[in-house]
């Protein structure tokens, strides 16, 4: 359907990491039995007032810089006014014309290209309870455990194009917010969730056309696909003819198709206006400022870094980059004095791959990772490791067994080689011995090599490492096999 | 006579002293109360619980720990928070609602040993000058039989002027300590905006709102202040600067007091009585040593519009949580979810409450929004510069509170234009957030007229000095 450009808006809802609510101080636990995180105000009951929760000011600022928003010194708490049974007080408390952040971007790729999206502002709320209706059951259920839970909402300027571009838009958000505290990252448990406003023109149009509002979307996947669908159902009924509607519509996974939660007629008249029980909220140039540089190196910028001063592929460094742990790990072991190269290929390749075994998990609050029964690795670890590979005390193939057995063992990884008796073989004699034996005992082999089968040194090799137990250094081995058969032959 | 002291610091004097007990003081007043069940002053009086709560005071005392109001039975308007009991701001919407938690001023009055003495009635939700507006029915005015009692703080201002207790706390958005205080002859306060906590007031007029004490003099009224002022860390809008403490001396406190007469606020809307003792008292400040200055408060005209626009723009989005879902009365005939909202609000408030969600509504609507509500805190802040430059030129100002003594009964009921009207010098006081109070002058015809002063913001200080000389020199 190249004759249709898609014209996609996203609104991010993303709770922010406070034990406590937004106005009071009831708490946030997530999963909790229903109605027990309440309190007079979560509840609605009369004469109770919102006291802003400082930490959630935090987090939206930190948010906002690391979103490079400009982070507004003064912002208004606003009432959204409208009758919903999961809305105690009759209005939502929110902020409509001085929202905290106004502008930002968002970099990130699709598909190796590199895209920026600009936003419109970040406003913070607070969320409404849930409303439940279960089978048969003629009543609704009303849990207020969300009720206050403290949002921040980023707008972004409807310019994103494709499905792909709105879930790597949504992914790059989730990833920035997490670094800097702000969110928890669980998509899953509702902390992040994306509406997106999706609307169709033909391509090279500049005219914004009615828009659908695809509400409630908490993965990745569902932001692809239901924009996806979305694009084809409005280009589908407008070549047969029909137009779009303005309504709000919710994704069914199972179904694959996004259906109508309601017709909007006009929009919603609520009644906003400034909440009288909050001041506004005026932050001091000298505390944003601390704010702001207390703000960790964002993912972005550390992949730049990394593929810049350590050469490393993007995908390398995207590898290190997106993984708990693996970013700190990898500069410690740099730190203790390992080869930026080897420093990755340890942790994107063995340290890995202990971790999808699951020998190994991240602790976050000792910055290392640790095994169940307590054995730590780190980055000096690993770089001890390879400071043995880098002096020839064992090959690269036996150092990736030693971190296995310091894993189990808890030893150092010379101790390790100690103790496993794997130090390196380099006696030309004793390795000559073995590249004899195994001429001998394979005549076949050695026939094809010299008929042309090159390819079969590797098969020597194997071989004779196998015999050395792997012992024996791997370049004296290509050497000597390498002149073995050559000298037979002649 | 069931008091023998008539005040709060007299009764608490006398109560600490040994004189009587709490418990004794509280049998007294339930008896009186009993008595004067007629006029239908109390939303609700548990009288075991005041008899609990005596004997706690009691205990209290006897053990040394008593606070500044030990044993003093204490009223308290019904829409103000209080556990153990009902707070339904005489309305039907909330017949029967017992709160989960103490509003902060609750707790500050238990903490002094207070007597918390029943729930007083009122307008509904606050929305009245007249006492009327009451789904429990009118108040009667101990002061003046089959006229009003003014409002919304009817039953506070009624409690006090019955010689029930010496003290009660009532709310002011409007006017609804001070109109009421007068109308009773009694004195009512409003504080600066700010000065007392909000939390546990079932809100009205969020910007507008605040608790004030009611009582039978100035002084007391200044003990009642001191012990509801403060900073409250739950309430974001509650100040934190320091309670300063009036230094009380009479008619000495007028030598050289710059006392300012609005003169818009001598309109000829104002009864002679009442002019003719505000020109009286105004002759005694200067004989005294006050020198009076004539000032100009230029937007007078429009307070009342503003006021109306802004408290029920207000209202209108604080009622919004009366909705049968959670809490309070819902509508026996149940439908859909909208169903339940219109039945139970329809059933629930009354007319005048419903007349004031209305209104709030329409100026918030989109549309409306900048002709009304945006246009009203325009003029909101003229209104607070008009008060900075008068206070310029003076230290306090003397004004009526009401520009009439109390109406007959029913005379104003199906008028609401006439009744909004009655508080027109007294709405400005809130619109501008500055401390006020009322005070009795005397009467005319047997009817209390009463004046009001008005201080700079937190100067509450100076306002009870003042009130203070206006009472030695009446």
């Amino acid at each position: 359907m190249s004759e249709w450009q898609a014209v996609i808006g996203l609104e991010i809802h993303a709770q922010l990491a406070t034990e406590s609510k937004i106005f009071s101080a009831a708490p946030t636990a997530f999963g909790a039995e229903a109605n027990t995180q309440v309190n007079e105000l979560c509840a609605g009951h009369p004469g109770s007032l919102p006291v802003l929760n400082r930490r959630a000011v935090e987090l939206a600022v930190r948010a906002g810089f690391a979103l490079d928003c400009d982070v507004q010194a003064l912002s208004i708490f606003d009432r959204k006014n409208y009758f919903y049974p999961d809305l105690p007080k009759g209005y939502q408390i929110s902020q409509l014309n001085y929202p905290i952040c106004l502008g930002g971007h968002v970099d990130y790729d699709v598909d190796g290209q590199p895209q920026r999206t600009r936003l419109e502002r970040i406003h913070m709320e607070e969320d409404a309870g849930k409303s439940q209706h279960e089978g048969e059951d003629p009543h609704s259920h009303i849990d207020l455990n969300r009720a206050g839970t403290p949002l921040i909402e980023i707008v972004t300027h409807p310019e994103i194009h494709t499905p792909e571009a709105a879930a790597a838009f949504f992914r790059a958000v989730r990833e920035v917010l997490v670094c800097v505290g702000a969110n928890d990252g669980r998509l899953a448990e509702g902390s992040l969730r994306c509406d997106a406003n999706v609307s169709v023109r033909p391509a090279g149009s500049e005219v914004l056309n009615t828009r659908t509002e695809i509400k409630n979307l908490n993965s990745f996947r569902f932001v692809r696909d239901a924009v996806r669908h979305e694009i084809d159902r409005q280009i589908a009924l407008i070549e047969s003819g029909g137009s779009v509607v303005q309504q709000t519509r919710l994704w069914d996974e199972t179904r694959n198709e996004t259906r109508v939660m309601r017709t909007k007629e006009g929009e919603a008249d609520y009644r906003y206006f400034p909440d009288p029980d909050l001041p506004p909220v005026l932050l001091d140039a000298a505390w944003l400022e601390s704010v702001r540089a207390s703000l960790p190196e964002l993912p972005a910028a550390r992949r730049a870094r990394y593929r810049a001063d350590y050469e490393l592929s993007a995908a390398d460094a995207a590898a290190i980059v997106d993984r708990s742990g693996f970013a700190t790990v990898f500069e410690a072991a740099i730190a203790a004095g390992c080869a930026p190269r080897q420093a990755a290929i340890w942790v994107n390749g063995e340290l890995a791959s202990a971790i999808n075994d699951e020998l190994l998990a991240w602790r976050d609050s000792d910055n290392v990772f640790v095994s169940s029964r307590g054995v730590e690795i780190d980055g000096p670890s690993l770089a001890a490791l390879q400071g043995l590979v880098d002096d020839d005390t064992v090959s690269i193939g036996t150092a990736r067994r030693v971190l296995r057995r310091m894993i189990e063992s808890g030893l150092s990884a010379a101790a390790v080689v100690d103790a496993d008796g794997l130090r390196q073989v380099d006696d030309s004699g004793q390795i000559e011995a073995a590249v004899r034996a195994v001429i001998e005992a394979n005549p076949d082999e050695v026939a094809a090599f010299r008929g042309g089968r090159k390819q079969l040194i590797g098969f020597f090799i194997g071989q004779v490492m196998r015999a050395t137990k792997g012992r024996a250094k791997p370049d004296t081995v290509r050497r000597l096999v390498i002149e073995a058969l050559a000298g037979d032959a002649g | 006579m069931v008091t023998e002291a008539r005040g709060v610091r007299a009764l608490r004097d006398q109560i600490r002293a040994g004189g009587r007990s709490a418990s004794d003081v509280a049998e007294e007043a339930l008896e009186r109360a009993e008595s004067l069940a007629s006029l239908n002053i109390f939303a609700s009086l548990d009288s075991a619980q005041v008899r609990a709560r005596a004997a706690a005071a009691d205990a209290a005392i006897a053990d040394g720990s008593a606070g500044p109001l030990a044993g003093v039975p204490i009223a308290i308007k019904d829409n103000i928070c209080t556990t153990g009991e009902t707070t339904t701001c005489a309305s039907r919407i909330l017949g029967g609602f017992e709160s989960i938690y103490d509003a902060f001023v609750v707790e500050r009055l238990r903490d002094a040993g207070a007597v918390l003495f029943g729930k007083t009635n009122m307008d509904e939700f606050a929305m009245g000058s007249s006492g009327e507006k009451s789904a429990l029915g009118v108040t009667a005015n101990p002061a003046a039989p089959g006229y009003v009692p003014g409002g919304s703080s009817s039953g506070s201002a009624a409690v006090v002027a019955a010689d029930i207790v010496p003290g009660a706390l009532g709310s002011d958005t409007g006017g609804s300590v001070r109109q009421p205080a007068a109308f009773c002859g009694v004195v009512g306060m409003k504080p600066t905006w700010g000065r007392v906590s909000r939390r546990g007031l079932i809100a009205y007029g969020s910007s507008l709102d605040q608790i004030g004490p009611l009582t039978h003099n100035v002084e007391d009224a200044a003990l009642l202040y001191s012990v509801i002022a403060g900073h409250d860390p739950g309430d974001a809008t509650s100040a934190r600067r320091p309670v300063e403490a009036p230094l009380l001396r009479g008619a000495d406190a007028a030598v050289g007091l710059r006392v300012g007469l609005p003169r818009e606020y001598a309109g000829a809307g104002v009864d002679p009585a009442v002019s003719g003792a505000l020109q009286t008292m105004a002759r005694r400040l200067e004989a005294a040593g006050a020198q009076i200055v004539d000032v100009s408060l230029p937007h007078t005209e429009a307070c009342v519009a503003t006021y109306y626009i802004i408290a029920t723009a207000e209202a209108s989005s604080n009622l919004a949580r009366f909705d049968g879902v959670r809490y309070g009365r819902r509508t026996e005939h149940a439908g859909d979810i909208d169903a339940i909202y219109a039945r139970s609000r329809s059933e629930g408030f009354g007319d005048e409450v419903i007349r004031r969600i209305l209104l709030g509504t329409f100026v918030l609507s989109s549309g409306y929004y900048d002709a009304y509500y945006e246009k009203a805190q325009r003029v909101r802040t003229l209104i607070r510069r008009d008060f900075d430059a008068a206070f310029e030129q003076c230290d306090v100002m003397l004004s009526p509170t009401s520009p009439t003594p109390p109406w007959r009964t029913g005379e104003r009921g199906d008028d609401p234009l006439a009744m909004y009207l009655a508080d027109i010098y007294t709405v400005s006081a809130n619109l501008s957030g500055v401390p006020a109070i009322s005070i009795p002058l005397g009467h005319s015809e047997a009817l209390p007229i009463a004046a009001q002063l008005m201080a700079p913001q937190f100067a509450e200080a100076r306002l009870f000095e003042a009130a203070h000389a206006c009472e030695a020199l009446r």
